[in-house]
């Protein structure tokens, strides 16, 4: 952590800071210690192109968060360096408030406990549900130990227990292959949940689907944020306003206003970036 | 699939079935060419078992190729020199067997060593007079091979169509290696001019039939390895990483070490195949390095269906017979043929002969358990309950 960063963090800083604050000071209020991801100073470039701009974020234990943002505003990059997929240029990403996310690979920090939804629904299309849940579940991971493992009663009960909050134990013995759009996005959001991650990172969990998915969606997503920190990324206003939790617009790679949806969405500057073009 | 599913289903019966097919075989036809008598039907002439043995190792190497690409998805087009490593290894022994009945009669140095003029035997070549030496060296051969190629390649993360063409580069340096006399494994010529295996002649009905039955239990080990392998956690591991490799990744597993172990174990056993072929056919050339030769393995497996366990090995079998039939017809025009083939089964067959039949196999079942449920004759919910093994 930075000693700027360290002199600006005010102690004790209430969990609501409005996005004027955020924007004029550039850097995350609150001690690292007390946030479970920690984003300060971060900037990645591609080829000349600045797809991350000193981006500070933080999100605190059990939290949810929505974040929104027009195309290529940086959010996919944000969730692809979060988890490992790209080394930022510079900034400092932490979990947990002491691990340094930048020095460790995607299965390291899935491990550790950051789940990941893809934008597209990835779940393996050569295995039924409850196999792909399996696989998901958290515990064995190394070659050698997967070549004799024996499926035990625990986990038995948590796919049941993860079939039935994605309400899909009546498909449990489907191919994957064969679910719905919106039973894959679930899927994948199940599979994220037999990790036993601290955070999820989910990505426009309800592009392509119908509205009484989407509701399904949000009822979900409140469901799991009960006993997880989330980031859900999302285009749809009504389904951001459904969650109804603070809300972070991205704009070139950086926060350019934090608030409740309804500071946001008044905010002239995110109205701007979403007419103005 | 659901393919998929059903295989997994009856997957125990399938490889019971299969294994007591491939031991029968094993018995039955070198039984048949020593204990019948010359004139009787059901007698198997020795070229026939001489060539029915050529198949049972092809059908390993098949199954070998299946596990990496029908499984992990990884479309291996150097698997050719897997099998060529274990066949020169058993080459080596089978050379160092001809003592002093070489040409030139020299009791350690092979004949081409002496006709080039070498003094003493290269370092490479201490050991191989031992059998169990040059067995060991069957497997480690390849799959040291596998395992070091394998650790830059999928660490740097080469998938895909990019994958394949270094694994032909792969074989096709070892080609080239492989051709020239300095390398010691007789350039141009190979191996050749065996004599015993064991202490037996290489000739004789007898060690003919030794070694057929031979090929047959090493394939149906093959058939069991990757039974149990596909059954296992790392099996449905192995499928998950061909579907949706950054899922598995995302998920806390390491890919590139799935893909590794399924690389290296799929080497040992092209090598094993390689190592029983040799001396049935009494000859290890570069010419098995060929590029050509690779990708007829990815043939024979997509003909009989990858991804499942007995397509491979009746692809594998069904091509080489065609080959022997065509080339004995038409010799010129077997390239052309297998071109044609190939075609028709990526167009028309793309799961191949036994995936198209499992397919169709499991629609008809879905058909009926439909017809029944109309009709209000319910079996039960045990016929619904089918994973309560798991």
């Amino acid at each position: 952590m930075s000693e700027t960063a360290l002199a600006l963090a005010e102690p004790d800083e209430p969990d609501v800071m409005t996005g004027a604050e955020v924007a004029a000071s550039g850097k995350p209020a609150g001690h690292r210690e007390d946030t479970i991801l920690y984003l300060d100073g971060v900037s990645v470039s591609f080829d000349g192109f600045k797809a991350i701009n000193n981006l500070s974020f933080l999100l605190r234990e059990g939290e949810m968060r929505a974040v929104i943002g027009p195309n290529g505003a940086g959010k996919t990059t944000m969730m692809d360096i979060i988890t490992g997929k790209t080394r930022p240029d510079e900034g400092e990403v932490f979990f947990n408030g002491n691990v340094d996310l930048t020095r460790h690979d995607e299965p390291a920090i899935a491990t550790m406990g950051i789940g990941r939804k893809f934008q597209k629904p990835t779940v393996f299309e050569g295995h039924t549900v409850d196999d792909n849940l399996a696989l998901a579940l958290s515990g064995v991971r190394s070659i050698f130990a997967s070549l004799a493992h024996r499926r035990t009663i625990e986990e038995e009960r948590r796919i049941v227990e993860i079939l039935e909050t994605t309400r899909l134990s009546h498909l449990r013995h489907t191919s994957a292959a064969s679910l719905s759009h919106g039973q894959k996005q679930w899927l994948e959001i199940g599979m994220l949940l037999a990790q036993s991650p601290k955070v999820l990172l989910v990505d426009e969990p309800v592009a392509g689907m119908t509205d009484a998915e989407t509701a399904e969606t949000a009822r979900l997503l409140r469901d799991i944020a009960r006993s997880h920190s989330v980031v859900v990324v999302e285009h749809d206003m009504g389904f951001v306003r459904d969650l109804g939790v603070k809300v972070t617009c991205l704009h070139e790679g950086s926060v350019l206003s934090e608030g409740t949806i309804d500071h946001v969405s008044a905010d002239p500057k995110v109205i701007e970036v979403y007419l103005g073009r | 699939m659901i393919t998929g599913y059903f295989l997994r289903q009856g997957l125990n019966r399938w490889i019971i079935a299969s294994l007591v097919v491939i031991l029968a075989i094993g018995i039955l036809v070198p039984a048949a060419n020593l204990l019948l008598p010359a004139g009787h039907p059901l007698h198997v002439p020795s070229y026939i078992v001489a060539l029915f043995g050529k198949y049972l190792c092809y059908a390993l190497l098949a199954l070998s190729l299946d596990l990496v690409w029908g499984y992990v998805g990884i479309l291996s087009l150097g698997h050719g020199a897997f099998f060529a490593l274990g066949g020169y290894a058993m080459g080596m022994y089978l050379m160092r067997q001809i003592g002093t009945r070489g040409v030139y009669g020299d009791p350690t140095l092979p004949d081409f060593m002496v006709f080039l003029n070498w003094k003493e035997l290269p370092w490479f070549w201490s050991g191989f007079d031992q059998f169990w030496f040059a067995a060991i060296m069957v497997m480690l051969a390849p799959g040291l091979l596998a395992f070091v190629f394998g650790w830059f390649a999928f660490r740097s993360r080469v998938t895909g169509v990019y994958l394949s063409i270094i694994t032909q580069a792969m074989t096709y340096a070892l080609m080239l290696a492989f051709f020239r006399n300095d390398m010691g494994f007789g350039g141009n010529n190979g191996l050749t001019d065996f004599k015993d295996i064991l202490g037996y002649s290489i000739q004789s009905d007898q060690t003919r039939a030794a070694l057929f039955l031979s090929s047959a239990v090493a394939l149906a080990l093959g058939v069991l390895l990757v039974g149990a392998l596909g059954a296992s956690r790392y099996g449905k591991l192995m499928v998950a990483v061909r579907d949706a490799e950054d899922r598995t990744r995302f998920l806390g597993y390491r890919p590139e070490f799935v893909k590794l172990f399924a690389f290296t174990a799929s080497a040992v056993m092209a090598g094993i195949a390689g190592a029983l072929y040799v001396p049935q056919v009494g000859i290890i050339n570069p010419g098995e390095f060929a590029p050509a030769n690779s990708i007829e393995i990815v043939i024979w497996t997509a003909v009989g269906g990858r991804g499942t366990i007995i397509g491979p090995i009746i692809g594998a079998i069904l091509v080489n017979a065609g080959k022997s039939a065509f080339t004995g017809l038409f010799p010129e025009y077997w390239l052309f043929a297998l071109g044609a083939l190939f075609i028709a089964v990526t167009l028309f067959l793309p799961k191949g002969i036994v995936g198209t039949a499992m397919h169709g196999w499991d629609a008809l079942q879905r058909l009926r358990a439909a017809r029944r449920h109309e009709e209000g004759r319910h079996d039960g919910p045990a016929a619904s309950q089918p994973e309560a093994a798991e």
